[in-house]
C-alpha cells in the first residue's frame, strides 16, 4: 500500500494481507541498497499469523519517491512519521543491518510507542570498511559485489538456496543494481557515520531480541557484544538468537529460522 | 581486505546449486524421485501455500532435484532463478504464456528452430497470440515489426540451422525501447560460450536436452531470468504487476521486483500448464552439466577443424559456421561468441536432394537422427525433416537450400569425423557423376 509521509509517497508492504491496525503492529526495516522484498517470507509468516506487518521501502528506495535520508537520526524520524501516517500508536520494530540502526534509535526516541524491538545483523558502532565506502560512491558494481560475497554463506556464494530455483547472490545483486545510483553509497555513509547506538541502546528498556548469523561476516558474533552489553536496562537483557549456519544476509538464507525466531519473539510475554 | 571473488564456470558446473546432502552426506546429487512432501504439521502445510515458507508441496511446481538443476543454470547464466521444464519447446511456451494471452504479439527472428517457428507461425495464432517475423540482421524490421500489443522479442544465438548469429545487444536496445523483454533460445551455444543475460538479453531458455545434458538420454527444458527488467516500470505486463485472483491476489512485482517473472511463471505456469521436468531427467542433465565447460571447447575445437576440412572440399558449395572468416556473421560472432561458434554447422552440397540422401547414406560414425548437441556426432538433412513444414520461401528465408545437411560436431577423434565425412562425400560424388 502507499502512504503520504511528510508529504512524500512512501510504499509499504504488508505481506500479502491488508494492513488492520487493530491486530499488533511490526514494523520491518531493510538495510542498505535493500527494499521491502528482503523480508517477504518473515513479512508472509507474521501477516498471517495475526499480526499488521508495515515493511516500508525507505525514502528513495524501491517504490518509496523522495531521496535518500542521509542520517540514521533522520530515517527514525521518518519511521516515526510513517507510523503517524499510518495511525499506528504502538508498535514492535524489527531492522536488519542499516534497518537495525533505524530500529535501534526509533526504539530510544519514541520509547512510548515501541513495544518490542529486534535487531537483526546488528552491531553498534558500525564502521563500514572503506574500500566499500569508496566503492559504493565511485563503483557500484564493486561494491555490489563485495556486499555479496561477505554477506552470504560459501553456499549460497555457489547457488544453493532455500528457495527453489532461485539464486540467492543473483537476486540481491539485482536488487541493489535496481536502486538509484547514490542510495547505497548514501545508506552506507549513514551507517558508518551513525555513533550514537551505544548511547541510543542504554535507553532502552523494552524486551529486545538480536538475531545474529552463526557464520555473519559483516555483523559477527563477536561483534556484537557491546550493542548486547549497552541494552542492560532491557528486561531479562537482550536476547541473543544465533541463526545456524546463516551470513549476515539471513533473512535470505534462512527464511525460516528468522521469521519463527520473530514470531517467537514477538509472541512470547 | 580480500576483494570479492567469483567463481568460474568450471567451478559452476560441478557445484552450483548443489551442498552436500544434509540427510547422509552424498556427495553426488540425490535424486529426489518423489512426487509430494509430507508437510511437519498443519501450520506448516498452509505456509508454504501462502509463501510464508520456502519448500516445495508437490513436484509439478518444485523438486529438490530440479531446484539443483534451476540453480546451476542460473548461476552460469549470471541469472536471478530458473525453472526447469518438460522441454525446450515448454521452456518457450512457458515464458510466453507468462508474459501475454490472447492478442498478445511477438517480434521473432526468421531464423529459428522449426519447432519454435511451428508454435509460433501455426499453434499459437490459435489461441490469439500472433508473431512477426523478422529477418535478425535488420534493426530496422525488428523496430518497424512493434506493434503496441508486442510483448516479447525473441532469436536465437545462434540461429538453427543457419547459424545467425543473433546482435544481442542491438537487438535488446530496440526491445528496451519499446519496453518489452528480449527472450534469447542460447541452446547451441550454452553459457560457456555466450551469457546473453549480460550482453542485454532478459530471459534465456536452453532445451537442455542438446549441449547441456550432451549425453542424448533426457529430454528438458530451462527457463533462466536475469531479474534486470523492469516489469512496473514497462507498464506493459499485468500479469506481474496486477493482482492474480488465482494465487492469493498476488501482485508478483510488489512481492519480488526482480524475480516477478519466475514467481508467475513457477506459480501459475508449472502449476497450470504442467510442463514439469521428471527430477531423473533433472538429475541426467546435472550429470552432463559437470562436464559442460570441457565439452564445449572440445565441440568447438572439432567442428573447426571439420569446418575448415569441409570449405576446402570441391563438392561443397558453402559452408556455414560463423567461426570461418567469409561467414556473413564472423565479424559479430568474434565479438559475440569469443570463444567459439558451437559446433552446430551446416553445408551446401553440390548436387541437392539426392547427394544430400547419398552423403548422409554414406556416413557410418555420424549418426543420422533429429538432435543436436550430443557427444556423438549427428547429421539431418533439414528440408526433409525438422523444417518439412516450411513452405520453401520460408525455408529460403531461413538459409535453408534443398541440399543443406546440419551437422552436430562431437566429440570423437576429429580424424575419424574427418574420414567418415570424406566417405561420405565421395558417395555423393558418385551420385553427381551418375
Amino acid at each position: 500500500m502507499e502512504l503520504s509521509v511528510n508529504d512524500t509517497p512512501a510504499y509499504l508492504y504488508t505481506g500479502g494481507r491488508p494492513f488492520d491496525r487493530q491486530q499488533p503492529v511490526v514494523v520491518l526495516i531493510h538495510g542498505a541498497g535493500h527494499d521491502h522484498s528482503v523480508w517477504n517470507y518473515q513479512a508472509r509468516q507474521l501477516a498471517h499469523h495475526g499480526f499488521a506487518v508495515l515493511a516500508p521501502d525507505l525514502p528513495g528506495h524501491g517504490r518509496s519517491q523522495g531521496s535518500p535520508l542521509t542520517t540514521i537520526e533522520a530515517l527514525a524520524d521518518w519511521v516515526e512519521a510513517l507510523l503517524d501516517a499510518a495511525g499506528v500508536v504502538h508498535t514492535a520494530i524489527a531492522g536488519h543491518s542499516m534497518g537495525s540502526l533505524v530500529a535501534l534509535q526509533t526504539a530510544a526516541q519514541a520509547p512510548a510507542r515501541i513495544t518490542k524491538l529486534i535487531l537483526i545483523g546488528s552491531v553498534a558502532p558500525m564502521p563500514v570498511a572503506p574500500p566499500l565506502l569508496e566503492a559504493a560512491a565511485h563503483a557500484r558494481a564493486a561494491a555490489h559485489g563485495m556486499i555479496n560475497q561477505w554477506s552470504y554463506t560459501p553456499a549460497s556464494q555457489l547457488g544453493a538456496s532455500p528457495v527453489p530455483g532461485v539464486s540467492l547472490t543473483g537476486l540481491n545483486q539485482r536488487l541493489m543494481e535496481r536502486q538509484r545510483d547514490g542510495v547505497l553509497a548514501n545508506d552506507l555513509a549513514a551507517c558508518n557515520a551513525y555513533l550514537g547506538g551505544l548511547d541510543a541502546a542504554a535507553h532502552i528498556a523494552i524486551p529486545c531480541a538480536m538475531l545474529c548469523g552463526e557464520r555473519d561476516q559483516m555483523t559477527p558474533r563477536k561483534a556484537v557484544k557491546p550493542l548486547q552489553e549497552a541494552l542492560a536496562k532491557v528486561p531479562g537483557g537482550a536476547r541473543m538468537i544465533v541463526i545456524k549456519g546463516a551470513g549476515h544476509a539471513m533473512m535470505a538464507e534462512a527464511p525460516d529460522a528468522v521469521g519463527d525466531a520473530m514470531r517467537g519473539f514477538l509472541t512470547s510475554a | 581486505m580480500t576483494q570479492p571473488k567469483t567463481f568460474g564456470p568450471e567451478t559452476l558446473a560441478l557445484h552450483a546449486g548443489q551442498s552436500p546432502d544434509p540427510a547422509f552426506g552424498a556427495r553426488a546429487a540425490p535424486i529426489y524421485f518423489t512426487t509430494s512432501y509430507v508437510f511437519p504439521d498443519t501450520d506448516h502445510a498452509a505456509a508454504l501455500f501462502n509463501l510464508e515458507r520456502p519448500g516445495h508441496v508437490y513436484t509439478r511446481i518444485s523438486n529438490p532435484t530440479n531446484a539443483m538443476l534451476e540453480e546451476r543454470i542460473a548461476a552460469l547464466e549470471g541469472g536471478v532463478g530458473a525453472i526447469a521444464v518438460a522441454s525446450g519447446q515448454a521452456a518457450l511456451h512457458l515464458a510466453i504464456t507468462t508474459l501475454m494471452g490472447a492478442g498478445g504479439h511477438i517480434v521473432a527472428s526468421h531464423a529459428l528452430y522449426g519447432g519454435s517457428h511451428n508454435l509460433l507461425a501455426y499453434t499459437l495464432p490459435r489461441f490469439g497470440i500472433t508473431t512477426t517475423f523478422v529477418d535478425p540482421h535488420d534493426p530496422d524490421a525488428w523496430r518497424t515489426a512493434v506493434r503496441p500489443e508486442t510483448r516479447l522479442f525473441f532469436g536465437e544465438s545462434l540461429g538453427n540451422p543457419g547459424l545467425d548469429v543473433l546482435d544481442i545487444p542491438a537487438v535488446a536496445d530496440i526491445a528496451h525501447a519499446h519496453r518489452v523483454p528480449l527472450l534469447v533460445d542460447a541452446t547451441l551455444v550454452t553459457p560457456c560460450l555466450q551469457r546473453p543475460l549480460a550482453l542485454g538479453a532478459d530471459l534465456v531458455l536452453h532445451s537442455a536436452t542438446k549441449f547441456l545434458g550432451g549425453h542424448g538420454v533426457a529430454v528438458g527444458g530451462l527457463l533462466v531470468d536475469g531479474g534486470r527488467f523492469d516489469w512496473e516500470a514497462s507498464g506493459l505486463f499485468p500479469t506481474l504487476t496486477e493482482p492474480y485472483d488465482g494465487f492469493h491476489g498476488m501482485d508478483f512485482a510488489e512481492e519480488s521486483p526482480i524475480a516477478a517473472f519466475l514467481l508467475r511463471a513457477r506459480r501459475e505456469g508449472l502449476r497450470d500448464f504442467g510442463a514439469c521436468l521428471s527430477p531423473m531427467n533433472a538429475f541426467q542433465i546435472l550429470q552432463g552439466m559437470e562436464t559442460l565447460p570441457l565439452r564445449m571447447r572440445a565441440h568447438v575445437a572439432n567442428a573447426r577443424k571439420v569446418a575448415e576440412h569441409l570449405a576446402a572440399h570441391p563438392l561443397v558449395a558453402q559452408v556455414a559456421w560463423p567461426g570461418l572468416a567469409n561467414h556473413r556473421d564472423h565479424t559479430l560472432a568474434a565479438r559475440l561468441l569469443p570463444d567459439g561458434a558451437g559446433s552446430v554447422l551446416s553445408f551446401e552440397l553440390k548436387g541437392g536432394r539426392a547427394a544430400g540422401r547419398a552423403f548422409i547414406e554414406g556416413l557410418r560414425v555420424f549418426s543420422h537422427l533429429a538432435n543436436v548437441g550430443d557427444a556423438k556426432s549427428l547429421v539431418i538433412h533439414p528440408a526433409s525433416t525438422t523444417h518439412f513444414r516450411m513452405s520453401a520461401q520460408d525455408l529460403a528465408a531461413a538459409g535453408i537450400g534443398e541440399g543443406t545437411v546440419r551437422l552436430s560436431v562431437g566429440l570423437e577423434s576429429v580424424d575419424d569425423l574427418i574420414e567418415d565425412l570424406n566417405r561420405g562425400l565421395y558417395a555423393a560424388s558418385r551420385v553427381e557423376q551418375g
